[in-house]
């Protein structure tokens, strides 16, 4: 299992979130995440402008086999999706903590259950048992 | 835990992701379930199939009990080692499994039919067995091993003995080769060339080293079922069941009509089946957009919402996403599907998708 990058938050539903110097929230899914799902194929990403809801719906990532959501961790404004994903979805696969970015919010201040990494690790060990 | 089959230490030791599989622990990849699949129809893969059931039937009244339980009659095998695939229908002319069953001697025949199923087809056929001259021995001392694609026979054919590595490399497809302790079987779930090879269980971790040290790339379930959709191959339980005649699952070409007088089980209810205009069809989806088509999503065609996709699933090959789907009897090129909440464009084509490598619809 690879190393948690330390400059991220992490949720209960295997996202990432890191804050940026211009205030804005990058968001992915972890490397626990994309190992689950497998092999992605498409992904579905909201549209530039839209509002989202802390823990609601963001984007949809499809597997061979099944279709996961990946909810907001945060509410805010969508300002930017990664667009290299609706030619190759497997960069979430690759690399799930660079490349493999999915969607920048504007945050509207919501942070919703972010966690530390190691909090997260502990959450990811108590999984496994 | 479930059952295990004699590789089971291979897969992990491989870092196969382990799955549960009708009560058996199988890799369901091991790294890539894309990967896996393109070598197949690009090179060569091997899959333990261990999991399967192995049955043999043998005394004088072998083949005259199989031409009772089987939909596909055995009597079109005349040459030993010829096999045919076929469906084991109930009373009422629905599937109970479909499976392939090789000719060795008048005497003799093996059956293998599927993991999921085993217990149930078991009791069935000893149950249908018993006013027959036949033995029934199931051979659960046995592993089966798939090496499929292009590649796959030119590259097994050296762990082959001497003694029959030629007479294994000239079967035809559909045949098989009864070669010391391994069965060689020109057959497969891939639509690609290669064989399945039954063995004895304490052979097949060294056979399936050899396999990987040929260059034969080990592939799980989850390449196994992309590559049996692309290719057309119904899986039981998903495109049929006990609920579901042959007719109804694209498998009318598995049923041996003639003689008019070889009873079958389930004959009489699937004639009157065969009659029945309204009876849906069988037919492969291709859907035009993005996205992917799911088991059980409704089929919209004339606004009418009851057909349903039974296998749904990608095409790694086509990088689209196709489907099974049993639909409205009639002529039309194009449909919809419900998913989630959205109604996406698909058109109805024939199977296979892909054959041989070759993408065989028009994209």
């Amino acid at each position: 299992m690879s190393e948690l990058p330390g400059d991220l938050k992490y949720t209960k539903e295997h996202e990432w979130l890191r804050q940026e110097e211009d205030g804005s929230v990058t968001i992915g899914v972890t490397d626990h995440a994309q190992s689950a799902l497998g092999d992605l194929v498409y992904v579905e990403l909201p549209e530039v402008g839209q509002d989202v809801e802390c823990g609601g719906d963001m984007a949809v990532v499809e597997s061979v086999k099944a279709a996961s959501d990946v909810y907001a961790p945060i509410g805010g404004t969508v300002i930017q999706v990664n667009e290299d994903l609706a030619d190759d979805p497997e960069k979430i696969n690759a690399d799930p903590y660079g490349d493999g970015w999915i969607v920048r919010l504007q945050p509207s201040g919501d942070a919703g259950d972010a966690m530390d990494p190691d909090a997260y690790q502990a959450f990811l060990d108590e999984l496994d048992e | 835990m479930g059952s295990q089959t004699p590789l089971y230490a291979c897969h992990v030791e491989a870092g196969a992701r382990i799955v549960d599989f009708g009560g058996w622990d199988m890799p369901l990849h091991y790294g890539s379930q894309l990967e896996e699949h393109h070598a197949v129809r690009k090179h060569a893969g091997a899959f333990d199939v261990s999991h399967m059931t192995v049955v043999d039937l043998s005394g004088a009244g072998a083949a005259e009990f199989l031409r009772r339980l089987l939909a596909n009659d055995v009597a079109r095998l005349k040459e030993p080692g010829k096999a045919l695939y076929t469906c084991m229908l109930n009373s009422a002319g629905c599937v109970i499994d479909d499976l392939i069953t090789y000719y060795l001697a008048p005497d003799r025949y093996r059956v293998i039919v599927n993991a999921a199923t085993r217990e149930k087809d078991l009791a069935w056929i000893n149950e249908q067995a018993a006013s027959y001259a036949v033995e029934v021995a199931e051979r659960p001392e046995l592993a089966m091993i798939a090496v499929q694609g292009p590649e796959a026979r030119s590259l097994a054919a050296p762990l082959i003995d001497d003694q029959w590595r030629e007479a294994a490399l000239a079967l035809q497809p559909f045949y098989a080769l009864e070669a010391g302790d391994l069965f060689i079987a020109r057959t497969g779930y891939t639509g690609e060339d290669g064989w399945e090879i039954v063995l004895p269980a304490a052979q097949a971790p060294g056979f399936w080293r050899q396999c990987l040290a040929a260059g034969i790339r080990p592939c799980g379930l989850g390449a196994r079922d992309t590559l049996r959709l692309e290719a057309g191959m119904n899986l039981y339980g998903a495109d049929m069941d006990e609920t579901i005649s042959p007719l109804e699952a694209g498998l009318g070409w598995t049923i041996a009509w003639e003689p008019k007088n070889r009873d079958f089980i389930g004959r009489r209810p699937l004639t009157e089946m065969r009659s029945n205009p309204g009876r849906r069809k069988f037919a492969g989806l291709l859907l035009e957009g993005k996205g992917v088509l799911r088991n059980h999503q409704r089929v919209v065609v004339d606004g009418k919402d009851d057909g349903e996709i039974t296998s749904g699933g990608f095409s790694p090959t086509m990088e689209r996403s196709i489907a099974m789907a049993r639909i409205l009897a009639g002529d039309y090129e194009t449909a919809q599907v419900e998913v989630r909440n959205r109604l996406l464009d698909v058109r109805v084509v024939d199977m296979p998708f892909v054959r041989n490598g070759k993408i065989r619809i028009d994209l």
